[in-house]
């Protein structure tokens, strides 16, 4: 039930954003793709939502044919740097609408979405915010509701783009620990992006480091911080 | 793999159909007409058009609309400058107001336009009395058509200044003056340039709207054929007379000016984007 | 000279020059042109007195005037709308050769004159013009009908309704759909739960402006209504009637209904762009 990234490449226009990236993660791994902007991480991120069509290159997890199932069927969670919450539902209406949009024959009834909705919104610690709207909430807020709403609907795997890119570096620490405890309480895979290092190590159990749309090395972080096996991992865990 | 289409795509199916919609209501209510207009002034040739066109009446009709034209563009261009150099360059209270009365002519009936200056200028308006006693005729004359384009036209060179200006900031000018430029220095050499292809797009719609005018002019204008019939009121004369061929033919030049019009505002939108004001830009 | 006694806005030392010039000639063109004339529309009606005005206001021939004027432009601006919301999709989300042209195409109401699209629009829905005649093969007849009065309605009105939700689709971002895919909606259920909701503002707002414009409108209905006094009669014409009869009064009164609707309007719009923004 591993994760198996093998070779995937995508061009946009005629710039190579991957080139051949590959990568294998145990079922419930919490992983890293770090690098500087442009290596690739976020494209590869995206493709593993559904959201961009790799050009070649395979994918399996849980036994699936990742790359031919369209985005909805995935049922990838995912987590956006800007939130992407939706600004005209309440946070009630965000944490449920993936219950909401099931076809009929799969769709909770709606006393079952309300107790998941409570339930979820009881694990980001945000009981009683259910009625209000997204403007009225702070970054780090709207960034939990984001997380709540992709685990609503029971994901195989959590994408997490750079989420706490918008915050500041209090709200951002304080996240990370508390996401962390997430991911082992709720044991899906996960792959999280990232440009900062010191995040990366904090939370991940694997980090593979990008470079120019490729996957430099894979590992644990004291293992990549101890032997990095090219110039560029070197260089960039340096700094 | 397969090639799947993106989630933020829509089907090809709901594609063509919203596609067909589009193009099928815009062929229906937008293109039909305008080629019903030239379809009917060509209706018996060319010759016949162009017969309609140099009659004596239609001439006096085209030269009786650009000279309303010539009057009422240059004056709002003015007011369009001033307004904007006004509320753009200045904080004081009750600019909202002020914008609020320069965006009016566009939400009052054409015909209202036309009935306030009635009752102003009419004969039983307030200076009715006293235009009589002195012979001087606003009313189904030049004066009250130009009134009456004026009225319509002022707030486009205005409303495409502002938003631009007030975007473009007071710094340059503020540093111009700090270098010693006079006032009207400064307008030409530093603001000017910066505002010269939005002021170009508002004088282009004021044009267009001033010389296409019906309802306001219409109640103003007395319709004495000849003299103080517009073109866009000399078409409906033309038309109520049943002159088909001659009302269609200057309805084209009227429709061509639209289509010149629209050609250049399109033209402008693409090139200068930057330099218009953000409402415009596509 | 002495400042003191002058509000502070105005004591400030201003940089820049020619602002009494500029404010002074922008009031003064303001105050002849629109305030005083507009004054002498508000003021009129009421010498007939209030009961006077009353009863010419709601005189047969008015009320039915007013109805078909506001009835029918809200007719067209629904229509509008919904025609207007599939264009501004059609334009922002689609590729296709000659979009250019069509986006251009749009503007065409918005530069006719009015009294051109009116004769076009009334020799082609005539009986014997090239939809006019189609439609008399289903028993249908707009050409100096009521219904002239809508399709008048909907040709001026639309770059209204397009124009409005254009932009405001154009900046929408593409994020939240994509949020809503990863979830599990199809994209009709995109669409419906979560784009569409999130234009509604503009759409709405397009439709107050298409509606505004649409009451007003004289030139191109008057070609292909019938105005027949009580039945295809718009409020406009009323108005050109009554002033060729020199009641003066009585066109000053509609005038000041059609101008209370668009203030109310106007209001209805500001309220509506406060309560949206509240929601971003």
């Amino acid at each position: 039930m591993s994760l198996v990234i093998d070779s995937v490449t995508k061009k946009f226009q005629r710039f190579p954003a991957l080139n051949g990236a590959s990568l294998t993660a145990p079922q419930g791994a919490f992983v890293a793709l770090l690098g500087p902007s442009g290596s690739g991480k976020t494209t590869l991120l995206r493709i593993l939502g559904g959201l961009e069509q790799a050009d070649s290159g395979s994918v399996r997890f849980a036994d699936l044919n990742w790359l031919d199932m369209p985005a909805r069927e995935r049922k990838a969670g995912f987590v956006f740097q800007q939130y992407a919450l939706f600004k005209h539902m309440t946070v009630a209406k965000n944490v449920a609408f993936g219950l909401e949009v099931r076809p009929r024959g799969e769709r909770p009834p709606a006393a079952e979405i309300k107790r998941r909705v409570e339930e979820l919104l009881d694990l980001v610690q945000l009981n009683d915010l259910g009625r209000r709207y997204p403007s009225q909430l702070s970054g780090g807020q709207r960034q939990r509701v984001a997380l709540a709403r992709a685990l609503a609907i029971e994901p195989r795997m959590l994408l997490l783009d750079e989420p706490f890119g918008a915050l500041d570096a209090k709200v951002r620490k304080e996240l990370r620990i508390w996401l962390r405890h997430i991911h082992d309480k709720a044991g899906v895979t996960s792959v999280f992006v990232t440009h900062d290092q010191e995040e990366a190590f904090a939370v991940a159990d694997l980090v593979a480091v990008m470079n120019k749309g490729r996957i430099e090395q894979v590992g644990t972080p004291a293992d990549v911080r101890r032997d990095p096996r090219t110039a560029f991992v070197s260089e960039f865990l340096s700094v | 793999m397969k090639k799947l289409r993106k989630p933020t795509e829509d089907p090809l199916l709901l594609k063509l159909l919203l596609g067909a919609i589009a193009i099928a209501f815009v062929g229906l209510f937008l293109v039909l007409p305008l080629a019903v207009v030239f379809q009917e002034a060509l209706a018996k040739g060319l010759g016949p058009a162009l017969t309609a066109i140099s009659d004596e009446d239609s001439v006096a009709a085209i030269r009786l609309s650009l000279t309303a034209a010539a009057i009422a563009v240059p004056l709002n261009t003015v007011f369009g400058v001033c307004a904007a150099w006004a509320i753009a360059k200045f904080d004081f209270p009750g600019k909202t107001f002020l914008v609020t009365l320069i965006d009016l002519p566009f939400s009052v009936s054409p015909v209202v336009a036309g009935l306030i200056y009635v009752l102003v200028f009419g004969a039983q308006g307030w200076f009715g009395p006293y235009l009589l006693d002195h012979d001087i005729h606003i009313l189904f004359a030049l004066p009250g058509i130009v009134l009456a384009t004026v009225f319509v036209t002022f707030p486009f060179v205005a409303r495409e200044l502002i938003p631009l200006m007030v975007d473009q900031g007071r710094d340059e000018e503020e540093a111009a003056v700090s270098l010693g430029a006079s006032g009207f220095q400064t307008f030409c050499r530093v603001t000017l340039p910066n505002i010269k292809w939005g002021l170009l797009y508002g004088v282009l719609l004021c044009n267009a709207r001033a010389l296409g005018e019906f309802g306001a002019v219409s109640v103003l204008s007395g319709h004495i054929r000849g003299l103080t019939n517009t073109m866009p009121l000399h078409v409906q004369l033309l038309y109520d007379n049943y002159d088909y061929v001659g009302a269609f033919a200057v309805a084209a030049i009227l429709a061509m000016l639209a289509l010149v019009t629209l050609a250049l505002k399109t033209l402008l939108e693409w090139r200068y984007a930057d330099e218009l004001a953000a409402s415009h830009r596509h | 000279m002495s400042a003191i006694g002058l509000p502070l806005s105005f004591r400030r030392r201003r940089t820049l020059p020619g602002f009494r010039l500029s404010l002074g000639f922008t009031l003064f063109y303001l105050t002849t042109l629109v305030l005083v004339p507009l004054l002498a529309l508000v003021i009129r009606p009421w010498s007939l007195g209030l009961d006077g005005f009353w009863t010419a206001m709601t005189s047969p021939r008015v009320l039915s005037a007013l109805r078909l004027s506001f009835g029918t432009a809200l007719a067209a601006c629904v229509i509008d709308s919904i025609f207007g919301l599939i264009i501004a999709w059609v334009l922002v989300r689609y590729r296709f050769p000659g979009k250019g042209l069509l986006d251009a195409l749009i503007d065409l109401p918005f530069a006719l004159p009015t009294a051109v699209a009116g004769i076009a629009l009334s020799t082609l829905y005539a009986p014997n013009g090239w939809i006019g005649s189609i439609l008399m093969g289903y028993g249908i007849k707009v050409a100096y009908t009521p219904w002239g009065v809508l399709v008048a309605m909907t040709f001026i009105a639309l770059p209204f309704t397009v124009r409005t939700i254009q932009p405001v689709l154009a900046e929408l971002g593409r994020d939240s759909e994509e949020a809503a895919a990863t979830l599990g909606a199809t994209r009709l259920q995109i669409i419906a739960r979560v784009a569409l909701p999130m234009l509604l503002p503009a759409i709405l707002t397009g439709a107050a402006l298409a509606f505004a414009r649409a009451v007003g409108e004289y030139g191109s209905i008057i070609f292909l209504a019938g105005n027949l006094p009580g039945i295809s009669e718009i409020a406009p014409l009323l108005i050109v009637i009554k002033l060729e009869q020199y009641d003066y009064a009585g066109a000053a009164g509609i005038g000041v209904v059609m101008l209370a609707a668009s203030f109310l309007m106007l209001l209805a719009l500001n309220a509506l762009q406060s309560w949206a923004a509240k929601r971003r």
